[in-house]
């Protein structure tokens, strides 16, 4: 009987060894297709290490540069002369919010709208469903600035043209994410209310809405953020905000204003992400208590 | 047929006792007024803000719509390869920015994670630079690349890349974070250093977590990729916003609808390495899955 436990032990060894075979195996053939890849995504993009190394130096000399003078006995001042435009920049920030939070408004009113046609278990028809559900998917994937560069040349330069580029987006957005959790309610409720009687727009009243709205309070409040976001950089393309004056300093070589204003943004990004997250944790918070 | 077997007494008497479940109540009505009115007046004042007189919009939409006729039908132009060569670009830029910031985030992520540097003082300035990255976005870092190393896609790649090292290396902390403590305390328990402990107690449990993350930045890095080149930093943004700029919109919209398809293509392979990746990894993911599942449920 003393074999026994050494048959066992063999048969381990040799099943660990054939697994440990097979997993370098795969590592080496990943790690070819992975090198493969990379070398051609190098080829195709220009990519050069001696490039790379050539540019580091100059990327760090730029970031010094937009490192404003401030010594300690004349603080105040500097501070001052550093943000000479502070309450010009202002302005064009509080542009930035008004674009983002009309867009969002709009864009989460259309989304909502377009939300029911593009739920496989509402739209009914499954034409009509593929039809709003590939629209919403369209409507996001091309990038809000390639819309405002479309409507900055129809409707002039400005911040209009920004909340309609944004919007347009949102409303992509937000109809397949809506869309989504449409799709993963819970089904009996609406049997319940056809069972009575109701139609179509008392199913999505009675039926669906009760059972995502929590769903789309926190999708919208995520919007907000990534909104602000987008809306600091349409300006790049003359679509009103904050981007425009950034891109005005970077293009002329205003070093010291560019950091002013990209410290501006960065802090109010991080303001509106920290009032989301309060927002977003009290609704968590009332539902959990209901 | 018996629809109205209660009779209209009943139902009075019901809403005289529950006044709440048939109607709102005065003050809440006047609270979804107050905020409708609100929301209207706030509406009004940013039109009015945005300079969108009547006019301005109808002017606009003629001109949009002129736009909108002129899209179609789409053709490259005499550029079509030229135009792959430059999606082909985008999404070079995308992958190798993509791998040189999860280079690069990969150690970030464990200095900023709690639970392997413990020193607070020395954690925050880690975790709020990765907040400075990810704050600015690309397009600013691209601006930046373009005006220090010039024109091309060594901008755009480097500019992918700063951005992502803020996003991963918050990712990767939160990760290493959440781990499962015991097999970290259990391969301590055999010995290990610290290195040891991280290479066998921890990265066994984030890695495909972390992998996941790179495969889903990469989606979305190919969508910013393709608007880089609209300040110079390389890929097909360039000839996008140069046909916006001449008005060529038949070219316009062949370039957007390359776009959709490309973004596309490249979510598909992602998903599909992400759903390999699920089914290569241990029941664990799968067991952390039904977990999550089953408290979304209970919620």
């Amino acid at each position: 009987m003393p074999s026994q436990p050494s048959v066992a032990v063999a048969r381990f060894e040799e099943e660990f060894a054939r697994l440990r075979r097979r997993q370098r195996l795969q590592l080496l053939a990943f790690s070819a297709i992975f090198v493969i890849i990379s070398h051609a995504a190098a080829d195709v993009s220009n990519f050069r290490l001696d490039r790379l190394i050539a540019g580091l130096p100059r990327i760090g000399e730029y970031i010094g540069k937009t490192i404003p003078e401030i010594r300690l006995d004349t603080l105040p001042g500097d501070i001052a002369y550093w943000y000479y435009g502070f309450f010009k920049w202002l302005g064009l920030l509080f542009d930035t919010l008004l674009i983002a939070l009309m867009a969002l408004i709009f864009g989460s009113l259309g989304g909502f709208l377009l939300c029911f046609p593009a739920s496989r278990n509402l739209a009914g028809n499954f034409a009509i469903y593929f039809v709003f559900r590939r629209l919403a998917e369209i409507a996001r994937t091309v990038p809000e600035i390639v819309y405002a560069l479309i409507f900055v040349v129809a409707f002039g330069i400005g911040p209009f043209a920004g909340f309609l580029a944004l919007t347009i987006h949102t409303i992509g957005a937000m109809g397949k994410l809506y869309a989504e959790a449409n799709e993963n309610i819970d089904e009996r409720q609406l049997e319940g209310v056809r069972a009575a009687g109701g139609n179509w727009f008392e199913v999505i009243r009675f039926a669906v809405l009760p059972q995502v709205l929590p769903n789309f309070t926190t999708y919208t409040l995520w919007r907000l953020e990534l909104n602000i976001r987008s809306a600091a950089i349409v300006g790049f393309v003359g679509a009103g905000g904050i981007g425009q004056e950034l891109y005005h300093a970077i293009s002329f070589n205003y070093y010291e204003d560019v950091s002013a204003i990209v410290l501006m943004v960065v802090a109010t990004i991080m303001v509106i992400d920290l009032i989301c997250e309060q927002l977003r944790h009290r609704l968590i918070g009332k539902e959990s208590l209901q | 047929m018996k629809a109205s077997a209660i009779d209209p007494g009943r139902i009075a008497e019901l809403r005289r006792s529950y006044p709440r479940a048939f109607a709102k109540t005065p003050l809440q009505r006047a609270t979804l007024a107050a905020i409708l009115i609100g929301v209207v007046a706030f509406v009004v004042f940013c039109l009015y803000r945005f300079d969108a007189s009547p006019e301005r919009i109808w002017n606009g939409l003629d001109r949009f719509g002129k736009i909108a006729a002129a899209l179609f039908p789409p053709t490259p132009g005499d550029a079509f390869w030229d135009l792959v060569k430059a999606m082909l670009e985008t999404i070079g830029m995308a992958f190798l920015g993509t791998l040189i910031a999860t280079c690069i985030a990969f150690p970030l992520g464990f200095l900023g994670a709690r639970n392997v540097v413990k020193l607070p003082l020395f954690r925050f300035p880690i975790r709020r630079s990765f907040d400075f990255l990810r704050g600015v976005d690309a397009l600013v870092w691209a601006l930046v690349y373009v005006r220090a190393v010039g024109l091309g896609p060594l901008a755009g790649v480097l500019a992918i890349a700063t951005t992502d090292i803020g996003i991963l290396s918050k990712l990767f902390a939160e990760a290493i974070e959440n781990v499962d403590r015991k097999q970290v305390d259990g391969v301590q328990a055999t010995g290990a250093n610290a290195v040891q402990r991280v290479r066998f107690g921890i990265v066994p449990q984030v890695l495909p977590i972390m992998i996941s993350n790179v495969l889903y930045m990469f989606e979305s890095n190919t969508r910013s990729a393709t608007i880089l080149g609209i300040v110079g930093a390389g890929g097909i943004g360039f000839h996008l916003s140069d046909r916006i700029r001449a008005h060529r919109w038949d070219e316009v919209c062949f370039i957007i609808i390359m776009i959709i398809m490309v973004v596309a293509l490249i979510d598909f392979i992602s998903h599909m390495l992400r759903s390999c990746l699920i089914k290569a990894g241990t029941d664990r993911a799968l067991l952390l899955e039904t977990y999550h599942r089953q408290k979304r449920g209970a919620r």
